[in-house]
């Protein structure tokens, strides 16, 4: 994990700080960090010159923004209807018994956040997850195992 | 299987023009009185599922004095069974720049956004990548009007316009009270117009072909053409660019699987046609208007599992601000799910329908009054399905 305090200076001085560099801010240090941490959140409000309250209001707005320790590779499940339709159940299935943790968990090595979301706009090649910023669609358990194996193995 | 098929149409993801941003280019010799003139014309109406007609709200942002305005391009594309943004940004994002630099021209904007949704991140270098040509092209013509990315982060509802500003802003996105509308308080309550991604490609395409020409497409009351999100139960799910104004029957001809019960037409948040209906609903303003999301439903769904779906995501979506909104996402979820076990009777259905009726009037926005669509059109048409 990159220290808290420097990687925010660093995106304050990239995305200035007014109240409408926070998003970026939060992005940034959830890209890196994988969630934001009480201590991280503090550290933003003062060097934006805001209140703890008000960086804990947005952050918590947004699914995801994670506020929780979440794994180096967040795994998110479209569980919109076309997807549920084509199968999203059987993907997950699939990640639970490969991972060997269920949705909402991380595994004990940090690596993964297995997690459900809303639409992901892929429905026509449903279903469909993404890992972090990267999407797959047209998932099929061999496919989710082929996935998963070289992530494993990074 | 009718004989007649669809018109198809190849207007939005048509070609570039040989020369890059010459649409651009050529538009910008020409008064903001004249391209507002063609746009009114043209009879475009926002293609983000509301149908604003998009020359009055330039006119009247244009017309709102300020000495900072801008132009948000709405890409929070977050309605279920709709990828069209996404596919318009992956291939023809130079329009969509090109669209939004006229509008910054003819209200006198200082600066574009464009509100890309958490889920697209992955199009940010490519899009990156077109900015760069874009504000080269833009030195060249000697207009100053830089565009700008901001990401979401997978909530649905910024896709709302003033809970977009407000996230824009760094805050909740909680929607804000209506009025004032954008077009005199927007991003940072000044005059802002915000349109759907398809809006503006839609512009630009009106610069390039000219109103009578773009007008020969669709009806009276829904002008021009349209892309489609098509998924569900259909042999050929994919994005297809539709004249409006089409009867439902015919489209589901062209995309059904020759087993279609219901169309659900718009969304989570639109309307769910079942098959007796085909036959007397039209997609466009002058009947079911859509985002662009049409999923399709086989007899071998249940509709109460869709209704379900949707309402869990109605439930987890809502910004909870006002009480119609919470508190009736999950007495909507909560009943039908009691009347399914058989804890409530089937009359309660009726209980609940008064509720989704309460929350269109008193919602405070968009996303709780338009869950009466689904939940009404749903109930109302499959009952049976609800109870047993």
């Amino acid at each position: 994990m990159t220290d808290c305090k420097s990687l925010i200076r660093e995106l304050a001085d990239k995305y200035g700080r007014e109240r409408t560099s926070l998003l970026p801010i939060l992005q940034g240090v959830v890209a890196k960090n994988n969630y934001l941490s009480d201590t991280c959140m503090t550290d933003i409000a003062k060097e934006l010159d805001l209140s703890a309250a008000q960086v804990y209001g947005t952050a918590t707005f947004y699914s995801f923004l994670d506020t929780e320790p979440r794994g180096e590779y967040v795994i998110r499940v479209c569980k919109t209807i076309t997807c549920d339709m084509h199968g999203k159940k059987t993907i997950v299935q699939t990640l639970e018994d490969m991972l060997k943790i269920k949705v909402g968990e991380t595994t004990p090595n940090k690596k993964f956040t297995l997690l459900e979301t809303n639409c992901l706009g892929w429905c026509h090649e449903g279903p469909a997850m993404l890992i972090n910023d990267t999407p797959y669609s047209g998932l099929t358990t061999e496919k989710v195992h082929d996935i998963i194996s070289e992530y494993i193995h990074i | 299987m009718s004989e007649q098929t669809l018109k198809r149409v190849d207007l939005i993801f048509g070609e570039y023009s040989n020369e890059k941003y010459k649409v651009l280019a050529n538009t910008l010799e020409r008064t903001n009185e004249d391209i507002l003139k063609d746009i009114l014309e043209s009879g475009l109406r926002g293609r983000g599922g509301a149908g604003f007609p998009t020359a009055m709200k330039w006119k009247f942002t244009a017309e709102s004095p300020s000495d900072e305005k801008f132009v948000v391009c709405n890409a929070d594309e977050g309605e279920p069974g709709t990828f069209k943004d996404r596919e318009i940004l992956l291939r023809v994002p130079r329009k969509v720049f090109s669209g939004m630099a006229i509008c910054g021209r003819v209200i006198g904007a200082n600066k574009g956004y464009m509100y890309l949704r958490g889920e697209y991140k992955f199009m940010v270098p490519e899009l990156m990548k077109e900015l760069e040509i874009y504000h080269e092209h833009m030195k060249l013509l000697g207009l100053n009007f830089p565009i700008e990315i901001r990401m979401g982060s997978g909530a649905y509802i910024c896709g709302e316009e003033s809970a977009l500003f407000e996230s824009m802003e760094g805050g909740r996105g909680e929607p804000r009270n209506k009025p004032p509308y954008p077009t005199t308080s927007g991003f940072m309550k000044k005059p802002t117009v915000i349109n759907n991604v398809e809006t503006f490609v839609n512009v630009l395409m009106i610069m390039r072909l000219g109103p009578d020409q773009y007008k020969k497409l669709g009806t009276t009351d829904s002008r021009g053409s349209k892309v489609f999100s098509v998924s569900g139960d259909t042999p050929i799910p994919g994005i297809y660019e539709l004249e409006l104004g089409m009867p439902l029957d015919r489209f589901v001809d062209e995309f059904g699987d020759g087993d279609t019960k219901a169309v659900q037409v718009g969304g989570a948040s639109g309307f769910c046609v079942p098959r007796k209906k085909f036959k007397d609903t039209v997609i466009g303003f002058e009947g079911v208007p859509t985002g662009g999301s049409m999923m399709i439903f086989n007899s071998s769904r249940s509709m109460y599992n869709v209704l379900h779906n949707y309402l869990e995501f109605f439930e987890e979506e809502s910004c909870g601000q006002c009480t119609p909104c919470r508190v009736g996402c999950q007495q909507l979820l909560k009943g039908i799910v009691a009347v399914k076990k058989g804890e409530k009777k089937a009359a309660y259905l009726d209980q609940l329908m008064k509720l989704s009726e309460s929350m269109k009037i008193t919602a405070k926005c968009g996303l709780g009054q338009s869950v009466a669509n689904s939940f009404s059109s749903i109930v109302n048409n499959f009952k049976e399905e609800m109870i047993y």
